[in-house]
This record gives structure tokens, sequence and C-alpha cells, in this order.
């Protein structure tokens, strides 16, 4: 095999809306210098090109819904050097990870008229569940310029440089008011990880969770907040349970204040 | 060859899994399927139980490729449950949000997941090696929808600013004007793209379509106006469930749509295109005629045309919008909860999307119902499939089952939405 050879990239969907894989293409400044560092082997969104794998690095996005899918993860685990989950369905099971608090059967039914044809996992899990995973990039959508960062780390053998301090601190650094502070609107930026770089307090508004909790969390403190300044129980439930409802800490808090 | 399959597993540049499978017997196509099987994640079921101001973030993701969209329809409906009506320039700049990712939308679908169909590459990187000016300048354009996306909803994929009853936050005057350049140079991109996707070859195909999109009597339609057929019905969004129906198929997790006293029938560029023309600017009207497209295209693989002749509209529309652009006073009309059902149908980039709730009083939602675009194709898109085949039985395989892909792709699926990826197989027994 010649050493010059480019890095090789796959994409992969589970259930998800796209809308991470898309950012790849979003990044209309990089594209083409992306597409001349690596061969992009396997990018169906993109292209009818199929390269046979393995591939050096494997971009996985969505979770886990299906028995076929629940097998198909393996098979891309053993082709792929480095797999790296993209976005909240993938590292968190996303928005569909609701229907782990239910029951699915109901759902299939509320949704579709000839419930036989429909084939399902009870639970929506995240890629980690079901193989090793060499790097979770957080975010729903996944911020493209953290996933630049990462394929170009990966590249060059670095470690990638994805902060895991909370949104608060991007928040402080744009000079923002604090929107709890300042207009008791409730917030998931204090246990919510960076990456969004203050989005929606920048827009007045609350955080409600993209990048998933941060590493070490007080859910906890934030949910009696949010209840001492007169929220129901009912609306924490639902706050904490966003695109990341799957994901511990929040999963925790939720069902901490479910009656 | 009288008897053969084609088939595609995993169809590519289309957004979503799905797949297509056709059978031909005797020179006949006896079966034409376009398969969804994108795993369902059943949104219409967790949505009951939550807040009606949460439906714009939470349905924004079923597709990452038009969540305005999926805004646009819940808020209206929300808003029209609660007897609330955006208008003035908080209405515009909602209209403003859409044109930038009909933008985008567009853009991507005709360069990057289109355009190499019909030039012979596997895709749009293959392609820039080839025409390099074309994919930069598309991807400058492309880049100027999401421009407006950013400044306007906070980012491009799934954007934070759209709330029942407005924005969160209005934009300042001088961050909508330093828009007004780069879409000028993009309205003549548009107009280039135009003249450059007219010159195609395009494959002999043209079907007596029921056009079904919103039709607005001074717009070109965005969020509001009726629905209309152009075999019959014209209705206000809130009967259009008399006229349409969503059939549940074995072959596919997305329900087919289909007008109930009738068959299949097409929503998207074309349907806008033939139910709107004479509200299209000028300069859009005046772009098509030169391109040599006449009021209504029946030939599914011009969508093209149409999609660039949509990019122009989008672009002129912007520009109007930023130029007149007066911050309102508020960012957002109150809005109170109220018991009832409301619709909301909007113009998805790929077609009609359309949203019901039933609210209680204390704003929970208690159902949900959404139609998006691409289900409601699926069964014009077999029917394209079929008869595209039966009028080519004699190409080589190879040949046959990319333009079977192209077929599917005219009508930029997405499966994520529908629910969501596509997949081909092409049968000659
Ligand atoms: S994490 Fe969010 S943006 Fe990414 S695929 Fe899932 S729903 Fe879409």
């Amino acid at each position: 095999m010649a050493k010059t050879q480019k890095p090789t990239l796959a994409v992969w969907k589970f259930a998800s809306c796209d809308g991470c894989q898309l950012s790849l293409l979003d990044c209309e400044d990089e594209l083409l210098a992306v597409a001349g560092a690596i061969q992009i082997a396997n990018f169906p969104e993109a292209s009818r090109a199929v390269m046979k794998g393995p591939y050096d690095i494997s971009l996985v996005e969505g979770s886990i819904t299906t028995p076929h899918d629940a097998e198909r993860i393996h098979k891309i685990r053993r082709q792929s050097k480095l797999l790296i989950t993209i976005g909240a369905c993938a590292t968190a099971g996303g928005i569909q990870a609701l229907r782990n608090f239910a029951d699915v059967k109901e759902y299939i039914a509320a949704v579709y008229p000839s419930p036989q044809y429909i084939e399902t996992l009870g639970k929506s899990t995240p890629i980690a569940d079901h193989v090793f995973v060499d790097f979770e990039l957080r975010g729903c959508p996944i911020n493209k310029y953290q996933l630049l960062e990462i394929v170009n780390a990966l590249l060059n053998n670095r470690k990638p440089n994805t902060p895991t301090y909370s949104v608060c601190m991007e928040c402080k650094r744009r000079g923002n008011v604090c929107v709890m502070v300042a207009h008791g609107t409730p917030c998931l930026g204090p246990v919510t990880q960076a990456g969004c770089n203050a989005l929606c307090p920048s827009f007045n508004r609350g955080c409600f969770g993209c990048f998933g909790p941060k590493e070490i969390t007080n859910t906890s403190a934030l949910g009696d907040w949010f209840k001492q300044t007169g929220m129901a129980d009912d609306d924490i439930v639902r706050t904490f349970r966003g695109f990341n409802a799957f994901a511990e800490p929040f999963r925790r808090e939720s069902e901490a204040h479910e009656k | 060859m009288k008897n053969k399959t084609i088939k595609v597993d995993y169809l590519a540049r289309v957004e979503g899994e799905g797949g297509l499978y056709v059978k031909v017997k005797n020179g006949v196509v006896t079966d034409a399927k376009f398969n969804i099987f994108e795993p369902p994640r059943f949104f219409e079921a967790f949505l009951q139980g939550r807040r009606f101001t949460e439906a714009p973030d939470i349905t924004a993701r079923i597709c990452g490729i038009c969540p305005v969209a999926y805004q646009m329809s819940s808020t209206h409906a929300m808003e029209q449950i609660c007897g609330v009506k955006v208008d003035g320039q908080l209405r515009e700049l909602r209209r403003l949000l859409y044109c930038g990712e009909w933008i985008e939308s567009h853009v991507l679908h005709i360069y990057m997941l289109h355009l190499p169909d019909f030039l012979g590459y596997e895709d749009s990187i293959a392609m820039a090696k080839d025409h390099p000016d074309a994919v930069k300048k598309a991807l400058k354009l492309k880049k100027i929808g999401n421009d407006i996306m950013i400044v306007l909803g906070g980012r491009e994929i799934h954007p934070i600013n759209v709330r029942v009853g407005g924005f969160y936050k209005v934009p300042a005057k001088k961050d909508l004007q330093a828009l007004i350049d780069p879409l000028k140079w993009a309205l003549d991109a548009s107009v280039e793209t135009v003249e450059l996707v007219s010159t195609l070859s395009f494959p002999d195909l043209e079907r007596d379509y029921e056009f079904v999109s919103l039709q607005h009597p001074d717009e070109y339609p965005l969020c509001e106006g009726n629905i209309v057929s152009s075999k019959g019905f014209d209705v206000e969004p809130i009967d259009y469930l008399k006229h349409v129906e969503e059939i549940h198929v074995e072959h596919s997790t997305s329900l087919q749509g289909k007008v109930i006293e009738r068959d299949d029938y097409l929503t998207g560029p074309m349907a806008r295109y033939h139910h709107n023309y004479n509200r299209l600017p000028k300069i859009a009207r005046d772009t098509a005629k030169k391109a040599g497209l006449d009021k209504t295209c029946k030939n599914p693989f011009k969508s093209i045309i149409v999609r660039a002749v949509e990019t122009v509209f989008a672009c002129h529309e912007a520009l109007r919008i930023i130029k007149n652009y007066e911050p309102p006073d508020e960012p957002y009309i109150e809005v109170t909860p109220k018991a009832g059902i409301g619709h909301g149908a909007s113009e998805a980039p790929r077609g009609l999307l359309y949203h019901r709730y039933e609210i209680d009083d204390s704003g929970i939602i208690k159902k949900a119902r959404i139609i998006p675009p691409t289900s409601q194709n699926q069964k014009a898109v077999e029917k394209d499939l079929k008869q595209f085949v039966e009028q080519n039985l004699d190409m080589p395989n190879d040949e046959l089952t990319w333009k079977c892909e192209q077929t599917v792709r005219n009508y930029d699926p997405c499966i994520s939405c529908s629910c969501h990826f596509l997949k081909l197989r092409i049968d000659r027994e």
C-alpha cells in the first residue's frame, strides 16, 4: 500500500435527522480543502461512489433503534480504525429516546395505521452502548468547526481541542447578561456542555441543552432552583427531557421530578 | 431483454435511507417501488404531552435539511389555535428566514445532489475537478442562504430563534443590511444557474401530474395561502385532510399520500411554479422564459430548472425584505394557550408540509399529525419510475439503474422527513 495514500473517511447514518452529517456539507469554505486532504470513501448523502472498507475514520450519526441497526453498527466498528459519533442522537439516543420513557407499542399505534409492518426496538440508545467509540462529538446539531477540529486533530495525531466546561463559561465570555438572573428564564446553561458559543442566551432565550450534560454536573441544584422560581414539576421534567433526555444526568433529574 | 430487475439497495445523494426496486416482466413493469426503510422516530407520539411552545424546536429535528419548514408549519398551527396573527415585519422576517432555507437547500440539491447525475459524475467533489468554477459558485451561493439563517436564526441547522408568536430576538437593521451585497451577487449567480441548468439534456418523461401546493393571492407562497390542486380542490389548510389520505404500505416506514378521490399527486417546485407563476417577480419569470421553461413544467427531470428559478425568487425576495426592514417594537406577540385544533401548511423546499395539532387550555399537545412532502410524493415517484423504465427497456442495466436513481432524486426526496432514506432495486425477470 502506498504511503502517500490519503486517509479514508466514511459517514454512516442511523436514526437521525441528517443534520449532523449535513454540517460537513455546510463547511462551504473548507469542503474542497477537506476533500483534498482525505478520501471521502463512503458518504451516501453526498456521493454514489462507494469504496470498500476498512476506513481510517468513520463518522457515525444517529441512534440505534432497530434490531438490524444493532447488528450493522458492529460491522461498521470492525471496518473502522477510528469511530467518532456525531450529535445527540449518536451520543445520547437523541430526541427519539423519548420513547425510552414510554410504551413503544402505543407510540407505533399513534403514528402508523398498520403497526405490524414496523420493526423497532423498545429503546433508542447511543452508539457507545453497542460498540467502543473513540470520540464523541456533542450537539443537536454538532458545531461544524468542532467537526473540522476533530478531523484535523486526528489527521495530525493530536488530541482534539473541544471544551468540556459549561455553556455558562461561553456565555460569560461573550459578555451576555445571564437570562436566569436578569429575566428568570429557565436555562440549562450551567449543566450543559459548551460548544454552541452560548447561542440561545445570546438570543435572549434559555439554553435547552443541545450539547448534553457537561462532565461533572449538579443537575439537582439546578432542578431545585427551577422549583424555587415556581416552575411546575411537569415543566422541569420537560426541560431536562429534550434532545439529550437519555443522557444519565438529565435522565436522573427528569425522573426525580416525575410524580 | 424483456425481463429484468433493477434494484438499488441504498440510494445515494438523498437525505435519509431508502431504496428502489423495479421489476419488468415481458416488457411490462409489474412492480416499481420507492422503498423507505429509515427507522421510524415517532415524533407524533412523543409530541403528545409536550408544551405547544416546544413544537417548533422538537419538530425541527425531524429534518436537518428543512428545519425552518417545520418551525413555520408548527408555529402557524399553534397561532391559529390561539387566535394570534403574526403580521408586518415579523411576518416578513419569517419569509426571510424561509428564503435562507430555500436558497441553501435548493443550491445543495441543484449542484451537489442533482447536477452530477446530468453530467455523469458520482458526486460534486469529482465534478469539481472538471468544473471548479461552477462548484465554487455553488458553495458561495449556498453559503449566502446559510448566512441568512445564521443572522436571523442563530445557526444554519436547527435555528434557535423561532418561537410561537414571532422570534426571541429580532436583528438590528445593520445586521441584515450586511447581507445586501452578497445577496445582489447571489441574485446574479442564481440567474446564471438557471442558464446553466437549462442547457442540460433531459430524458424524455412527461406525466399529467396532479399538482398540489399553496397558492397565495399576491405572493409566491411560503407560509400562507390555500392548498390547491390542479385537478380539483382549492381549500384552506383546515380542510386539506378531506381531500388527501395517507396509506401505510409494507415496503415503507413512511406513509404514502394519495388524493382520496383520485390517486398520486405531486408537491414541490413544479407544483408551486404551476400554481403561482404569475406571482413570481419579473426577473424570475424572464429568466424562466429565456431558459425555455413554460408556465407549467411536466418533465420531472426539469425540476432542476424550476428549482433554479425559485432560487432567483428567493434571492430577490430576501433582498426586498431586507431593503424594507424596520425592526419591530417587540420581537414576538404574546400567545396565551387556548384549547383547540389548528392547522399549519408551509412550503418546504421539497414540497408542502402540513401540521395539525390539538392542544388543551393549558397548552399541552394532545394530538399531532405531520404530513411531510416526501411521503406525499412517494406514489408519484413510483409512477415516474414505472413509466421511465417502460419507455427505456433497451437501456443497458447500469445506465438504467443510474437513471432510475436520478428519477427519484428529481424529487429532492427527504426521507428523514418522510420518516426517513431511500434504496433502489430494479428486477428484470
Ligand atoms: S443530533 Fe440533532 S441535528 Fe444531529 S442528527 Fe440527531 S436530531 Fe439531527
